[in-house]
């Protein structure tokens, strides 16, 4: 946890300094700097409100002028007609399923490879690497009719297991972890190995908890894509029994004619999960550094 | 004698060291690599030279793809509205980020980490509820953006109907899914850099313009490299957002390369037809890439 915490309680005394700097420097700019900033803000903000807003109005409301912002009754029946019409537990189920699978897979495995990339060094490796570094630049999942062939022919069509597998491999997650573990001293293993400990026992039982920090801005990250995922599970789902929430919310949207009562309450309900991640998870999430993951 | 055994075991156990304990700690990676990414390639490349339907035997036809899809108005439509629609966002998405990262870290904003949240929202928002979140806005009769302008006197526009104001509407909706990510990147970056820098800047009188053209725009050049980068290649394999937003349309009008690839490939069956055009959009990715890494090293070296 030590880069948190060294990270949040660098909050404070920036903001002091700010505080100090903000006097030094009169009010206008503040003033002009904060109006700016909030205007953007709330605009940034409107288009969720006025989704979230209109989702409590009754069927009738939504088409009729002139337009409220706030609903005239409140009404949840767009969330009933949603829950009745769509098998929305089923498809929570499924996407959390999958979401939290390949999250954990993806955390073991990055840390795994990433542990390698840093403390290992030799001709294979290094192609690897490359290897790896390419998938960011050349996703796979964009030459569909062939990566369907390839899903069919391991028999994983129309499965959960089909979307968990393809999705555990990420170059960031490998690469987060390679850049934290070329950080730590080499010293730490080089003592675990006089006392006899195992090469994976190092790794396993020394350097994986030490990475807890960045294995948890991972987990996020990697539950987030999942969660919100699109392209894989409608490539490799074909039942609505194993549809993902996304899938299912596309089925709504691409009908003739759209029921937008049912699509807003729906919509919102999908975002419920993210929400609660963000609620418990927000200053990991706001004060991530991706830029250490990302490039190196 | 101990010496002496240990003489003999070293290279031993050091190969072992360097070859063995590495593949074991990447061997799940690789298999996942060489399944979901060499082999759908591989085999991609494979139909593209063929003219697999998705059943039957698959019938070799060399180029004749590749030099159909030069002639393939429907392509050319896909591929010149990919560019245009990339050429859009990726400025955006890289100068509004910018702008309100350089705002929130400054010492001049109030109340910041509560601004920071609401600019956080749509990050928690998919591709697809954010497509919907914008269709519902843009609805041509009773969306609040028409309602609004209406009120102004600007009266009716045809968001969904006219095919330019329909991919307008995809860039508004993708700058705004985007904005969190980027800034993400940027604030870090922006957090990294010396105050001491500033406040030397300050005594020698530069001013804040300055100081962000002379000190945080060099500064965050990698970032910068980062933001463009993946947001030309999110840009060009834009799916999600379209599917929900105007599913391309009006018509196919805007059909985005990823779209015209899944319906070529699973609503015609074309298979092989749309391997060939997968391979393209990759050479262009791949042709994106290599000038971006090239730009950065020049700009590096200057």
């Amino acid at each position: 946890m030590s880069t948190f915490i060294a990270r949040t309680s660098r909050g404070p005394a920036v903001e002091s300094a700010n505080r100090r700097g903000r006097r030094r420097s009169g009010s206008w700019a503040t003033s002009v700097v904060t109006g700016i900033v909030w205007l953007l803000a709330l605009l940034w903000m409107f288009p969720a409100l006025w989704f979230l807003l209109s989702s409590f109005k009754s069927g009738s409301e939504l088409f009729s002028y002139p337009l409220t912002l706030l609903p005239k009754d409140w009404t949840f029946s767009g969330y009933v007609a949603a829950w009745e019409r769509f098998n929305f537990a089923r498809y929570v189920l499924n996407t959390s399923i999958v979401a939290v699978g390949t999250t954990l897979l993806t955390v073991v495995v990055s840390a795994a490879t990433g542990y390698a990339f840093a403390k290992y060094k030799n001709w294979w490796l290094r192609w690897f690497f490359v290897g790896i570094l390419i998938t960011t630049m050349l996703p796979t999942e964009v030459i569909m009719p062939s990566t369907f062939r390839v899903i069919l022919s391991l028999g994983l069509y129309n499965s959960l297991a089909g979307i968990i597998l393809p999705s555990v491999m990420t170059a960031t997650g490998t690469f987060m972890f390679r850049q934290y573990f070329s950080t730590v001293p080499a010293e730490l293993s080089e003592a675990a190995r006089i006392d006899g400990a195992g090469e994976f026992k190092i790794f396993w039982q020394i350097m994986f908890p030490l990475a807890r920090p960045i294995a948890a801005t991972l987990a996020i990250f990697s539950f987030h894509w999942r969660w919100n995922d699109y392209i894989w599970p409608l490539i490799v789902l074909n039942d609505p029994k194993n549809y993902t929430l996304q899938v299912a919310l596309r089925s709504i949207v691409g009908a003739d004619n759209i029921n937008w009562s049912v699509l807003l309450s729906a919509s919102i309900i999908s975002l419920i999960p993210m929400v609660a991640l963000f609620i418990a998870f927000s200053p990991q999430i706001m004060n991530a550094n991706m830029n250490s993951g990302i490039k190196d | 004698m101990r010496s002496s055994e240990q003489v003999r075991s070293v290279p031993l156990r050091a190969r072992v060291r360097n070859n063995l304990v590495p593949f074991g700690f990447t061997v799940v990676t690789m298999v996942l690599f060489v399944v979901f990414f060499v082999w759908p390639a591989v085999l991609g490349l494979y139909y593209s030279l063929t003219n697999y339907r998705g059943y039957g035997t698959a019938k070799f036809v060399g180029l004749a793809n590749y030099l159909q899809l030069f002639g393939d108005s429907d392509f050319y439509q896909a591929v010149l509205r990919t560019l245009t629609y990339a050429a859009l966002v990726v400025p955006l998405s890289f100068v509004v980020p910018l702008f309100i990262s350089v705002l929130l870290v400054g010492r001049f904003c109030r109340w910041s980490r509560a601004a920071q949240v609401l600019f956080f929202l749509p990050w928690l928002i998919s591709p697809i509820v954010a497509g919907v979140i914008w269709r519902w806005m843009f609805g041509e009769s009773f969306g609040v953006v028409n309602f609004l302008l209406s009120s102004l006197g600007v009266g009716h526009i045809s968001w969904q109907t006219e095919s330019n104001l329909s991919l307008a509407t995809v860039v508004v909706a993708a700058v705004w899914g985007g904005l969190a990510f980027n800034m993400l990147l940027f604030m870090a970056a922006l957090r990294n850099i010396p105050r001491s820098y500033y406040e030397a800047a300050e005594i020698d009188g530069a001013s804040g313009w300055r100081q962000f053209w002379s000190i945080s725009l060099p500064l965050l050049r990698p970032t910068s490299f980062m933001v463009v980068l993946l947001s030309s290649i999110g840009a060009m394999k834009e799916f999600a957002l379209v599917q929900a937003l105007n599913g391309g349309g009006p018509g196919n009008t805007n059909y985005l390369m990823v779209q015209y690839i899944y319906h070529t490939g699973f609503e015609l069956n074309k298979v092989g037809y749309a391997s060939a055009a997968s391979f393209v959009l990759m050479l262009m990715l791949l042709v994106i890439a290599l000038i971006q890494v090239r730009i950065d090293r020049r700009t590096e070296l200057g």
